[in-house]
This record gives C-alpha cells, structure tokens and sequence, in this order.
C-alpha cells in the first residue's frame, strides 16, 4: 500500500475536504493505484541531478516600486458571499 | 459554403473585400449555435449580447476604413478558465457557478484589442483536470464526430465548438495535453505554444509551471495567425518571455526538404492503438515523401515523466486551489457554524471528485515526510526529460507522435478508472514537463474517428512546427468533416 | 535553583515602499477597507505575483547593515495554510534560500557587552487584517470577523534571531537596536503602534550553567518595548516558579498572550492544529540572482549605522561610551544630538546632558519619542546658549525647559514673558550683597571667625532677594570681594 485511510484522511483535512467513510474508502484505493504508478519514479538514481522547476531560465523578473491602480471597493467585494461595512465577512473563527 | 464553415483568413478576406459584415458572420456562427448546441454541449455561457456589440463595433471601424486585423469580426470561443470581466467564468465548476470576474486575462484582452467577438465560454473539465470533459461540474460536452464519445480534454468544449463550427475559433490551456489531446479526438488543429510564450494572467491556474493558453483552429493558417496575436510580452506574468516575435503566418513555407524528423520509439510503443500508430506511421510517410529526413530516436526517461507529472500537477494544484474557500467569491456553503465548517463543506460540497482527487494527491506529495520521496524526485525526473529531449534536438528539428494513444472513447468508459484516464495523456505530457511547444494535425481516421500528429518542436521553435505542420496539411489535403450523429 | 533564559526574538517588520510586494497597490497605513487591494491581493483566480525590486533590496540592505551573507541565489518558496486574513490560502515567503543569512548586533550592556547572533532575514507578504466582531474584540468569544485586505501583500521582512538573548533586558536593547539599524536605512516605519514592527519572543529557561534547553513558549501581542521587557520578565519568574515548584508540565511548548493591563501571559486560545505547511518553490515567480558587484554597490550606498555613529560621537564630541550608547539608540534621538551641537556650538557635553537628563525625563513621563515633541534642536540650543551668555541660570533653565516641552515656545520667549533674565548689573547685584552683609552681621561675624559654611548661607540670602535671578558667578565674586575688603 501507497497510502492508508489514515493517511487520506489527513490529507483531505489539511486540504480542508470531508469525506464519508465510503469516500475515504474508493478514494485510498484510487490514489493507492494512482501512486503505486508514480512510485515508479523511486526506481531512478537521481542523487547528482539538480530539480527543474521552472522549465524556462529566466530570472529576476521584477517590477518597479510603483503604484499602480487598484480596484473600486464595489469591484473587490462584489463576488463577496458576505459583507459588512466594505469587508468580507467570515464566521467565527475560534 | 456556409459562413459559419470558413476559416479566420477566408473570412478576413471577405470582411475586407465588403463581401460580408462582421454581423453576418456572426449570425452565421449564432444560428449554427441554435442548430447544433443541443447535441453538442460546448458551451458553458453564451455571450450573444457581447458578441453582436463587438461585431458591431467591428464592422464600424470597417466601414469607417480604418484599418482592421485578421481577428477582427472572428467568432472565437473562449475556454471558461480564463477571465472575462462581467462574464461569468466557472472553470467548470460549481464552486465558481456564480463568479463574475472583475478584469480580462491578458491573453483574452489582447484578442479583443484585435476585434474577435466573443461567443461564449466553453464546456471543460472542472479546473482543467481530465481528459474527456466529463469531469465538468455541469454537463458532459459530445464528440461531433460521435456524439456518444467524448471530445477530449480538459479543453473538450473549445475543441467540439470548432469541430461543430459553433466558433471559427476558440482558445484553450493546456497543462498536460489539454489543448492538443482533444484537437486530436475532434479532427482539428490545436496548438500549445512554448511556457512563457503566452501570458497566464488572468488563466485560472491549475499547475502553473505546465500550464500554458493555446488555440484550436480549423488549419495551420489560422493557427499561425492566432498565434500573432496571442504572442506578446506581460509584465504582470514573471514566466513571461520576451521575444523578436517573427510573422507566424509569413512564415508558413510547404517545404520540408532537409528538415530532419524524429519519431520517439517510446511514443509508438506498447499503449499505443495498433491502429492509430498505422494511421501516425503513413503520416510520417507522407512527410519523408515531402523531403524530411526520417529517423527513430529516443526519450529514455520518459516512462517516468507520467509519474513525475502525476506528482508535480496536483502538488502545485493542491495549493492553486486553496483560494476557493468561501471567503471572497464564489460558493459558501450556507450557514456555517464557524469558519472551519465553512472551509469544510463549502470545498467538499464545490469540488467534484477529481479535483479533490488531485488536492489530496498534491497534498500529500508535499506533505512532511513525503516531500522528498515524492515533489522533490520528480522535480529531478523533470530534468532528466529536459535533457532527454535536449538530447534529441541535437538531432533533429522536430519530433513526432501520435498525440493520443487511441481515438475518442466512449463517454463513461474510463470515469472509474482514473489511472486509465491519466495514461491518455502520455504522448502530450512529456511535452508540458519541458515547456516545449507542440502542435497537433489532423492525420486521418480510425473507423471514422479522427488521429491527430503530434508535431514537438524546441523550446520556442514554433516556426518550425508551423511550418512542418503547415506543409504536413498542404500534402495530406484532408477535408473529412464531423456529421453530429452517434456511430456504432 | 538559579536559572539562565534563553530567549530569541522573530521580528517581523514592513518595508515602506510605495507599493506592496507582489502588486501596484499602494501601502498607506490606515485607509478605508478594502480601497488598496487589486485582483493580485486579493487572490483573485488567475492573477499572478511580480516581486517588487524595491523590497528586495531593503532587505539585502538590512541584511548588510547587521552583518548577514547574502545568498546569490535566492527563492521565493509558498508557505500553505488556510486562514480568512490571507487571501490565497497561501503565503509567499522564503525557506531553504532566504535573502540573507549569519548576522549579528552588538549590544552595549553599561557594564558587559554581548554579540547577538541572527539566524536569517527574509522576505515574505503581509496578510490581511481581521476585525472581530463581539466579543469585546478579541478573536476567542467574536461572534463573527470582517476581513480588510488593505494590508495583504505589504512587503514584510521577517528577522530571526539565534537564541542568543539571556535577559529580558537584552531582548530589548536588542529589538532597539535593531529598530535604530532599520530606521536609518530608511527601509521601515518600524511603528510598534502601527505594527509595522512586531515583535514575537520565545523563552525558556534553564539552571545556570547547563549547556540544555528547556521547554520554550512563545510570547505574542507584545505592542511595546515595555511590554516585551515586561512579559519576558513575568514568564521567567513563571517559569521559575514552576520548575521549583516541582511543577515542570505547567511550562508547555504553546503560544502564550501578553495582557499589558494585567501584566501576566496566559495561554492563547485558539484552535491549535498540528501545522505542515507544505513549502514548495513558487512556480508563479522565477529565481533572484545577484552579482557580487551589485551587494557591493549596495553595501557602499549603506548610511552611517548606530554603532558607527556612536564611535564617532565618542571621537567628534568626546562623549563618554555609556551618554555615546544612550544617544544613538534611535536614530532620531542622534539626529536631534547633532543638529543640537551643530546649532550651539558649545561643549556637546552639555547638550548630551540635557538630552538624558531632562529632556529623557519629560519624554518618559509622557511616553513620547524625541521627534514627537515641540521641543527641536533650536529650542535646547537656544536654551543652552542663553545660560553661556550669563542671561538665565542653570536653575531658571530647569524651570523654562518643562514649559518650552509643553508649549513648544522659544525660551528666550518664556524669559521675557515671565521676567526671568537674570541679574548680571554690578552695581545692582552689588547693591544686593550689601543689604545682605547689614541684614546678617552675626553671619558675617561666624564666617570671619572662620566658619565657611556662613559663606553659602549669605550667597542664599542674595539669591532670595534677587528672587534667584542673581547672575550665581558675579553674586559668588562680589560677596567675596566685598567680606575680604
């Protein structure tokens, strides 16, 4: 086994996902299947390689210290589920 | 000839000429909408209003002699995971069911600098993730070379709204062969330009080291004239590069003498449909019957570019996608008892099962004690492909593959089998690993099912590919036609 | 038992550019909500970051004036964590490859000094801010928050110490100087009132003289120098308290709160999750790479730093180290020194002296800083300069300096408003003595059998009558002159 229930059921939390019990059923043995496949990867010497993550070389791609335009607060709130006195409004936190 | 069948630059030629208004091209487009929409399912939202106030305009700055570019007046579809200021945009998912962005994606907004007119925003797999488009929140989007089979994906409906003529062209992302997988399955050339080539402003990420924005064009010409004008610097993207940009379109040459040839043997391997390589193998004859100089080579690692892929693509999703929470658009789930409540159900009750799929797998391939083992490797198998095919173009000017291993297939064949579905992708994914760009053409059938060429060139080296492509097109002279039915 | 702290300090402190880190927007403190965010801040779906080159090199800067390498190649790594003040769910900060790294400050302890290493400085984004609804404000017992970003995406420099610090006074003495170092640069407000410097202390305690370490806690809400001399002071005795007490399990490793009113730490409630924030590079953004030559231009555009500053001020004014320390501790208090020395001209040592004496002390009182005042350099000049020229007495000058602090008048004005020039007329002055000597024979008497301490009565009595006016040089001369006559 790639990974346990246990271990689903962690990852779903820190992604902030719930799943029932049958969900954490079909989904363990899905990304079981899944990371069997991308273990294959384990099989390959990569000690002296160095990571690619980006696939173009480019570098300090930088913007001035400017102020440009920002949005009206009508814009920046206007997807808002919730709001109150031009801000978002979330439920309690603790 | 219907309007709505014409390519951008014999509609251009017409717009010029006065033969045609931007209006009428666009009532054409419309009433084929009306005819075949049902059947098809491309579109998300139909922006008709927009479309005939652009039209409008366009043929105002025609009538007014001012001078007009090749997509001024064009129908185009737009995939819905670029933002389209006061249109809503949904990436195909019920998470953004409702959300009306506040600006336009640069790419989108350079093509309206240029008078296209927007037909709407097209059917995809929620968050770009599938193959098939049947991993959209809202509906399945139909191959119209079989209405039973899917379209491809992730970007299905931008696909079938060209192959169906519902747009004369459209725009789609392509992360992992989004873009060049369903132009394959729907008998229609698509193009995934270079990383970098095309801002990413305003495309809703997915992966944003793989993703890349990229058209869907009825041939080469057009493909090349998009590109004109879907190329440009964006100071608001660091990946974005600069460059000489040449003339795409000046460019396109029939002429493949000395051009040199490489065909992977891993792409025309095992996996591979006996008969889709058949169909790949003849179009590479007709290229080495043109003047090319064929021969193998190899991609070594490419094997494991799946797995590395598979790690690299939900891990940086897992974290692109935390921002849907419910806190500043998009779905809430209703009265939460608190804020994890809120985090919890509105994310489980907005996200369809692949997209969580691929959170958790993202998740967990960052996680402490995995990162190593997992993100970290296969960031180090992205380098080997780089040189793999590094390697390779030391040899060659471009390669070529089959762009799918098999045609369209059957609408729910592989939903339950999500590696099954990955594995569709494993001509176009090594592709995204090392930013190249590729084309697909359409190189025949398979029982009447269309087989797309893929054509990989070096990083910015689309002139070459254009070129092959464009020449592949000239000596091939396909004009097969999708009929909208259900074959058996 | 006697026992040692080690304590070490995260100090978070925003950059003052123009615009936030990864965005156009502007960074003024204090606007409505929500009028200084773009698609970019806010976490709108599809917007990218581009860093801000301003920002960087602030940090670089940072990093030079206190002795850090600077890594030439350096990345921007996402920090994953769900919370409603940050907008994408993630933080752009750094990991393995910060901007700078191995720093140090040197304190000046009055009788010892001490080196204080510094782990790293890197650049991150600020987040939002949370307004809590009920509750009396405070997040625990809220009935619901309002998020402004107005404040996500401000370039924020985060500098952490090595556990270096022994007492709650060296935490200070080094977050204030620290503050002096960034402050002169120029690169932050560095306002505690603003929070544009905030300061985060974790402590644990140990038996003098072990090498070990003991369970560490982590102190927040710490708004003051005060305060974090004060909670660090109150959570060592805690601490102490607890491990003689034989009741070690009452120091947990957790995030403790400073309430400044009640002068106690408690534990913070939240809701504690075990944190894996899944750093990975940020694909959005490319690499930093920098030249040798480019740090080197950077490090000859550094300004003169509060320990240059001090030694000069030991070598140009001759100043004592400890009055050297006092001064440069922020850079306005130095400034104000100089411009004061530049205007007066006198022995600096004086302007020094009523810098820490009484000038310190009104500002203590009222808990205000140097710049916050209406005294400026021309007022203590002037001040100073009236006492040379024999116009005040030192001991009027005490009485003027309150008021000048409070109305911010000229003291040659409040002299003549209230008529206390002094007295330097001979003749007057001499008229005085003698009226003294015939109200005071007996005295006169005593100090001429020898009794000096008579002389300091009769000096008294003139000052009384001169209503302590009398020049104190010339009143001293002429008594003198006139017993011995």
């Amino acid at each position: 086994m790639a990974i346990s229930e246990k271990e689903v059921k962690h990852v779903a939390w820190l992604a902030r996902l719930g799943l029932t019990d049958a969900e954490v059923q079909k989904f363990t043995r899905q990304l079981d299947v899944i990371l069997e496949h991308a273990g294959k990867i384990s099989e390959l010497n990569v000690e002296n390689v160095p990571p690619t993550s980006h696939a173009i070389p480019l570098k300090n791609v930088l913007r001035e210290d400017k102020v440009g335009a920002c949005l009206t607060p009508e814009d920046a709130l206007s997807n808002a589920p919730k709001k109150e006195d031009q801000a978002f409004v979330v439920p309690r936190i603790v | 000839m219907e309007l709505y069948q014409m390519t951008i630059h014999e509609l251009h030629e017409k717009l010029l000429n006065k033969e045609v208004s931007a209006k009428e091209i666009t009532d054409s487009v419309f009433s084929r909408i009306e005819e075949v929409e049902d059947k098809v399912k491309s579109y998300l939202t139909i922006t008709k209003d927009v479309a005939l106030e652009q039209a409008k305009l366009a043929d105002e700055k025609i009538a007014a002699g001012g001078k007009v570019g090749p997509l001024a007046g064009i129908p185009t579809a737009i995939k819905d995971v670029m933002c389209t200021r006061g249109v809503r945009t949904t990436c195909g998912s019920k998470i953004l069911d409702n959300f009306i962005p506040v600006y336009t994606s640069t790419a989108v907004q350079n093509l309206f600098d240029e008078g296209i007119v927007m037909t709407g925003k097209t059917n995809m797999d929620e968050f770009a993730m599938g193959s098939s488009t049947e991993n959209s929140g809202f509906f399945p989007t139909r191959n119209p070379w079989d209405l039973e089979r899917v379209p491809g994906g992730s970007s299905g409906g931008s696909a079938a709204a060209v192959a169906a003529d519902e747009a004369v062209f459209s725009l789609g992302s392509d992360t992992g062969g989004s873009i060049r997988q369903p132009a394959a399955l729907c008998g229609i050339v698509g193009m995934k330009p270079t990383y970098g080539l095309v801002s990413r402003y305003g495309l809703v990420a997915f992966a944003s080291s793989l993703d890349q924005i990229g058209p869907f064009t009825k041939d080469v010409t057009d493909c090349a004239i998009v590109l004109n004008h879907l190329v440009r610097h964006d100071p608001m993207d660091s990946t974005s590069v600069k460059i000489d940009r040449p003339d795409y379109k000046e460019i396109l040459i029939n002429d493949l003498k000395g051009v040199r040839v490489g065909v992977p043997k891993e792409l025309m391997a095992e996996g591979i449909d006996p008969k889709v390589k058949k169909v790949v193998e003849d179009a590479i004859k007709v290229l080495a019957d043109n003047g090319a100089i064929v021969a193998e080579t190899s991609l070594p690692n490419l094997e494991y570019g799946l797995s590395a892929y598979y790690i690299i693509a939900p891990a940086e999703a897992s974290s692109n996608l935390a921002r849907f929470d419910g806190v500043r658009y998009g779905y809430r789930a209703p009265d939460p008892d608190d804020l994890m409540d809120m985090y919890m159900r509105t994310r489980t009750e907005g996200f369809g099962d692949e997209v969580k799929r691929r959170i958790m797998l993202g998740t967990y391939a960052l996680s402490a004690g995995y990162y190593e083992a997992y993100y970290g490797k296969a960031q180090k198998v992205r380098t080997l492909i780089v040189r793999d095919f590094n390697k390779a173009f030391e040899d060659f000017d471009v390669l070529v593959s089959p762009t799918s291993p098999t045609v369209a297939f059957k609408i729910g064949e592989k939903v339950a089998n999500p590696l099954q579905m990955y594995l569709s992708d494993i001509c176009t994914i090594p592709v995204n690993l090392a930013g190249l760009p590729g084309i697909s053409v359409p190189c025949g059938t398979v029982d009447g099912l269309p087989v797309g060429l893929q054509i990989i060139g070096k990083a910015l080296g689309e002139e070459t590919i254009l070129r092959v492509a464009y020449s592949f097109e000239q000596n091939f002279n396909w004009s097969e036609k999708p009929k909208l039915e259900t074959r058996d | 038992m006697e026992y040692e702290s080690v304590i070490g300090l995260e100090i978070h402190a925003e950059l003052n550019t123009e615009s936030k880190m990864f965005c156009g927007c502007g960074t003024h403190f204090g606007e409505a909500p929500n009028t200084q965010t773009c698609p970019v801040c806010l976490g709108l779906p599809g917007s990218l970051p581009v860093a801000n080159a301003k920002a960087i090199e602030y940090v670089i800067k940072s990093g030079l004036a206190v002795g850090c390498g600077i890594n030439l190649y350096s990345i921007f790594h996402r920090k994953n964590y769900f919370y409603p003040d940050m907008p994408k769910d993630y933080q752009i900060s750094q990991y393995d490859q910060p901007l700078c790294i191995n720093g140090f400050i040197d304190l000046d302890m009055n009788d010892y000094q001490t080196r204080i290493g510094i782990t790293r400085i890197h650049l991150e984004e600020d987040t939002g801010k949370l307004i809590h609804i009920g509750g009396a404000g405070r997040i625990a017992g809220a009935k619901y928050s309002l998020v402004d970003f107005n404040r996500a995406g401000v370039p924020l420099m985060e500098i952490v110490s090595e556990p270096d610090i022994r007492t709650p006074e060296e935490a200070k003495a080094y977050a204030q100087k620290l503050r002096a170092v960034l402050i002169t640069l120029g690169v932050s407000d560095c306002s505690m009132e603003k929070g544009s410097m905030r300061v985060d202390a974790n402590i644990s305690i140990r038996p003098k003289g072990s090498t070990g370490l003991g369970v560490k806690t982590e102190l927040k809400n710490l708004n003051s120098f005060r305060s974090l001399q004060r909670a660090l002071a109150y959570e060592i005795e805690r601490q102490a308290k607890a491990l003689n007490e034989g009741k070690p399990e009452e120091i947990v490793q957790e995030t403790r709160h400073w309430d400044e009113a009640k002068g106690a730490t408690s534990t913070l409630r939240t809701k504690e999750y075990a944190h894996d924030y899944r750093y990975f590079p940020d694909p959005d953004l490319v690499p930093m790479e920098f030249d040798i030559a480019y740090i080197d231009f950077l490090r000859s555009q550094l300004p003169e730093l509060p320990n240059e500053r001090k030694q000069r001020f030991i070598k140009e004014y001759g100043l004592p180290v400890h009055e050297a320390n006092l001064l440069t501790e922020s850079k306005a208090m130095g400034d104000f020194f100089e411009e004061t020395a530049k205007l007066y001209k006198g022995d600096p040592k004086a302007v020094a002296n009523w810098m820490l004496g009484d000038m310190s002390y009104y500002l203590n009182t009222e808990g205000l800083e140097i710049d916050e005042t209406a005294v400026t350099p021309k007022h203590l000049a002037e001040l100073l300069k009236l006492i040379d020229k024999g116009v005040i007495s030192g001991k009027i000058a005490k009485e003027i300096f309150p008021e000048m602090f409070e109305t911010g008048k000229l003291p040659q004005v409040i002299v003549e408003e209230k008529g206390m020039t002094q007295i330097s007329d001979e003749a007057e002055i001499s008229k005085i003595i003698d009226m003294v000597l015939e109200e005071n024979t007996s005295t006169v008497e005593e100090y001429r059998a020898g009794k000096d301490k008579a002389f300091g009565f009769l000096i008294g009595q003139a000052m009384r009558l001169t209503r302590g006016r009398g020049n104190p040089q010339l009143i001293n001369r002429l008594l003198r002159e006139k017993l011995q006559a």
